[in-house]
């Protein structure tokens, strides 16, 4: 299987002070649905930040094998989808059209194929009807699927997304996690929900203090109850 | 809760066309240099930055304190958008939160729109700043008296200035309408000073860098000092002349015309609304209003192309 | 939750929502700015501009009462113009005795008092009938269209969109200080009114703060996405030939008040 995402020896402070990444590495191979855990201030979200160049850090990424610089920003950030833990600052559009387009439209497409897009990626998130809404009428379940569409219309090869499932209640959870479970592309997915991880993720990346203690098998790593407690994780 | 309206926001019809149309050209032309100015000086950040910036304003002006006898104080926001976020951007900002409140709330009209801005965004921006600029190297306390004195006295400026057109636009004697306006102003100045003060100390507090050097604050020239002062010094001088002596200001007035165009339109350049060569006829009367419909298009659109080059 | 009572649009489906946007935002500045060139005591012009907005009312279905009851925001305002009831010269009318002056009511006051009382209420319920009938998002494109600098309907698009999420936020805080500002018995709660202006202040620092934090990782969601410092957009809107025709037909009439306005 090929690599599509490798990060080697990550490290990144905030400020030049405190020291949120502290040398991360992992692969991400195609197909793969990776679920990334730690306790609140492990540096998730900095880990996120730096997969498509957003924040810079030492060390090395590397997307579709091409080592991330100033020049392949724009087609790096074609390359990985980011959701980010707030809805509400994913959806910065007045509609939801206007806010699921955006990507596309600043990927240079012309607008035929924008729209396409646009349909489609609503389509995949079961939103179709949601196109002509505005987006601060919509429940937190909703903004939360229509922030993956608004990625999804880039075609992104990599779905990177922070905090999917935080903030809904039990039947929008549910939905999203079959969403997630039906999308057909390589994911890496931040989340405090431990029983998710356990459904749908067969591979765990556990972060802490800005290192990652563990990367393996979901089972394996949700079996050995000390380290999930000495890392402020419960056992499902 | 509701959207309580502001009692700077002039609506339509307090205006007459052609105080309507001066503060418009004055309007556009600022506005203009504050687009070319932000389009070239600031980064690619601005745009959300000013945005939200707009958001916050208007959802600041929804805190308000009790005062006393069933009144309260809020804020207007233009000298604090000013100080926080340079002179341009802050009267883009406060251009935006007026545009919103006329379209979506009716909280001030549309064709009088350039003049709530003028009162509002741009009056209040100009003293907000060039005041603070002035002492922009002195201690925080300085810092702050001035600021509280500036959003004082940019409320009062906007207070003046639409006395001022409601007047020249023959809705209002002069005298009365200005000594209500500043009177009520001058209470609502004091909520202003107070939360623009209070605001701008929580952000010394908390977050220095984004008032200190090398922040969008820092960046408007020395150029706004003297904007500053002569706004103010223009208040201080005309107010007690509006309010206290009007036949001066009166005659001035008179002499430019002002007086009777409150009553008359002015698109009678075409003499009595007729094209000469065609006499008085109906006919006539139509295709001279037809004339006149085109020669306000033709501006409007020329306006617009200009605005369109300068931006893109 | 969602504070709804901001939305203006109220959804029928007529004819009028359905025109292009663009449409109505040039027909109602028509209207408005039709409204001021009126000569004072213009009574059949006005007459014909209030049947004219009641057509274009029963047109978008909103029912005859909708802009009349939103019509009294711009009414306090009025109390701007009462001087003119007294100050322009004519004939009086009626004198009484207000607390040291004797006010003369005079006819030209009177009829000048009149007119711009019309002309507000008549533009103000054409303003709302635009908003009712047309999303705001909408309205933002057709600004956009109408060359509105990219940058303005930019951040009036933002402005719009975090509106209800600041005043979000300005309710929670505004919840929290009353939930803390309670006063022991007897005793007055709430402090001295600079102290009050303190707490108030506090809150827009720290609303100021929320937002600017916002806006970056607003930013960041927006380079994430592709941004680059142009902003590209595209509008679903089309000027049909009905939408021609409305506009046409419309300006025309308008300029006939003008011309009924002055014979
Ligand atoms: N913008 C910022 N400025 C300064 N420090 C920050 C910033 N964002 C995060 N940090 C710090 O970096 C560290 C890592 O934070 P990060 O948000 O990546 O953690 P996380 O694993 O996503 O946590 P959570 O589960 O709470 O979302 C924390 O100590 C945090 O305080
Ligand atoms: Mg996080």
């Amino acid at each position: 299987m090929t690599n599509v995402l490798s990060v080697r020896n990550l490290r990144f402070s905030y400020h030049d002070h405190h020291e949120a990444l502290r040398g991360v590495s992992f692969d991400l191979c195609e197909g793969d649905k990776v679920a990334l855990v730690g306790p609140n201030g492990a540096g998730k979200s900095t880990l996120m930040l730096h997969l498509n160049g957003i924040l810079r850090g030492q060390g090395e990424v590397m997307v579709g094998g091409e080592r991330l610089t100033r020049d392949n920003l724009p087609a790096i950030r074609a390359m990985v989808g980011l959701v980010f833990q707030n809805p509400d600052d994913q959806l910065f559009s007045p509609t939801v059209f206007e806010d699921v387009a955006f990507g596309p439209l600043h990927m240079g497409l012309p607008k035929d194929e924008v729209i396409a897009r646009v349909e489609a990626a609503l389509q995949a998130v079961r939103m179709s009807n949601y196109r002509d809404r505005m987006s601060h009428h919509l429940s937190v379940g909703e903004k939360k699927r229509i922030a993956i569409a608004t990625v999804l219309s880039m075609k992104p090869q990599i779905l990177v997304l922070d905090e999917p499932t935080a903030g809904l209640d039990p039947r929008a959870r549910r939905t999203l996690i079959n969403l997630l479970r039906d999308l057909p592309i390589t994911m890496l997915v931040s989340t405090h929900d431990m029983r998710m991880v356990q459904e749908l993720f067969p591979r765990t990346i556990v972060m802490d203090e800005g290192l990652i203690v563990a990367d393996g098998r979901t089972e394996d790593i949700l079996a050995d109850e000390k380290f999930l407690n000495e890392h402020g994780l419960e056992k499902v | 809760m509701h959207y309580a309206p502001a009692p700077l926001h002039i609506p339509d019809g307090f205006l007459n066309v052609t105080v309507s149309a001066i503060c418009w050209v004055i309007t556009v032309i600022v506005i203009g240099m504050a687009v070319s100015r932000t389009n070239k000086s600031l980064g690619e950040k601005q745009v959300p930055l000013m945005g939200i910036m707009a958001a916050f304003i208007f959802a600041a002006q929804m805190i308000n304190f009790p005062v006393a006898g069933g009144t309260s104080g809020h804020l207007l926001g233009g000298a604090l958008a000013a100080i926080v976020l340079g002179p341009w951007a802050g009267m883009l900002v406060m251009t935006a939160v007026i545009a919103v409140q006329g379209l979506l709330f009716q909280d001030g009209g549309l064709l009088v729109m350039g003049a709530n801005i003028l009162n509002m965004g741009l009056l209040t921006a100009a003293i907000g700043y060039g005041l603070y600029r002035s002492v922009m190297n002195k201690s925080t306390g300085t810092k702050l008296a001035v600021a509280g004195v500036a959003a004082w006295l940019s409320v009062m400026a906007g207070a003046l200035a639409t006395a001022l057109q409601l007047w020249l636009s023959g809705t209002s004697s002069l005298q009365t309408v200005t000594i209500a306006m500043l009177s009520v102003h001058a209470l609502i100045g004091i909520g202003e000073a107070l939360i623009t003060v209070a605001a701008l100390s929580f952000i010394f507090r908390t977050r220095p860098d984004l008032l200190g050097e090398g922040s969008v604050s820092a960046e408007g020239g020395r150029g706004w000092i003297a904007a500053g002062v002569v706004v103010s010094l223009l208040v201080v001088l005309l107010s007690p002349l509006a309010s206290a002596n009007p036949d001066g200001l009166e005659r001035v007035a008179t002499d430019l015309g002002f007086i009777e165009a409150g009553q008359a339109a002015p698109y009678e350049i075409i003499p009595n609304y007729t094209l000469p060569f065609l006499g008085e006829t109906p006919l006539s009367t139509i295709l001279a209003g037809a004339i006149g419909a085109l020669i306000v298009l033709g501006i409007v659109v020329a306006t617009g192309r200009s605005l369109q080059k300068k931006t893109s | 939750m969602h504070f709804d009572a901001f939305d203006r649009y109220h959804d029928t489906g007529s004819f009028i929502h359905r025109l292009d946007p663009r449409v109505k935002v040039v027909v109602t500045v028509a209207y408005i700015l039709s409204n001021a060139l009126l000569p004072d005591g213009a009574w059949t012009a006005f007459g014909l501009a209030w049947l004219f907005l009641l057509f274009a009312s029963a047109l978008s279905n909103l029912g005859p009462g909708f802009t009349f009851k939103r019509s009294f925001i711009a009414l306090p305002f009025a109390l701007a113009a009462v001087t003119v009831l007294f100050s322009i010269p004519g004939s009086p009318l009626s004198t009484f005795h207000f607390l040291f002056w004797n006010l003369t009511i005079t006819d030209m006051g009177l009829l000048r008092f009149v007119s711009i009382v019309v002309r507000s209420w008549l533009s103000v319920q054409m303003a709302i009938l635009l908003v009712a009938t047309t999303r705001f998002p909408d309205i933002v494109h057709a600004l956009e269209h109408l060359r509105v600098p990219a940058i303005l309907t930019t951040i009036i698009a933002f402005l719009y969109r975090y509106l209800f999420v600041l005043v979000d936020e300005v309710f929670r805080l505004l919840r929290a200080r009353e939930a803390r500002s309670a006063a022991a018995p007897g005793s007055r709660s709430g402090g001295s009114a600079a102290w009050r202006a303190r707490v108030a202040g506090n809150m827009a620092g720290q609303l100021f703060l929320r937002s600017y934090e916002r806006s970056d990782r607003v930013y960041n969601a927006m380079l994430a996405r592709g941004y680059t410092g142009r902003l590209n957009t595209i509008h679903p809107h089309e000027m049909h030939r009905m939408d021609y025709i409305v506009t046409v037909l419309a300006l025309f009439i308008i300029l006939l008040f003008q011309l009924i306005g002055r014979i």
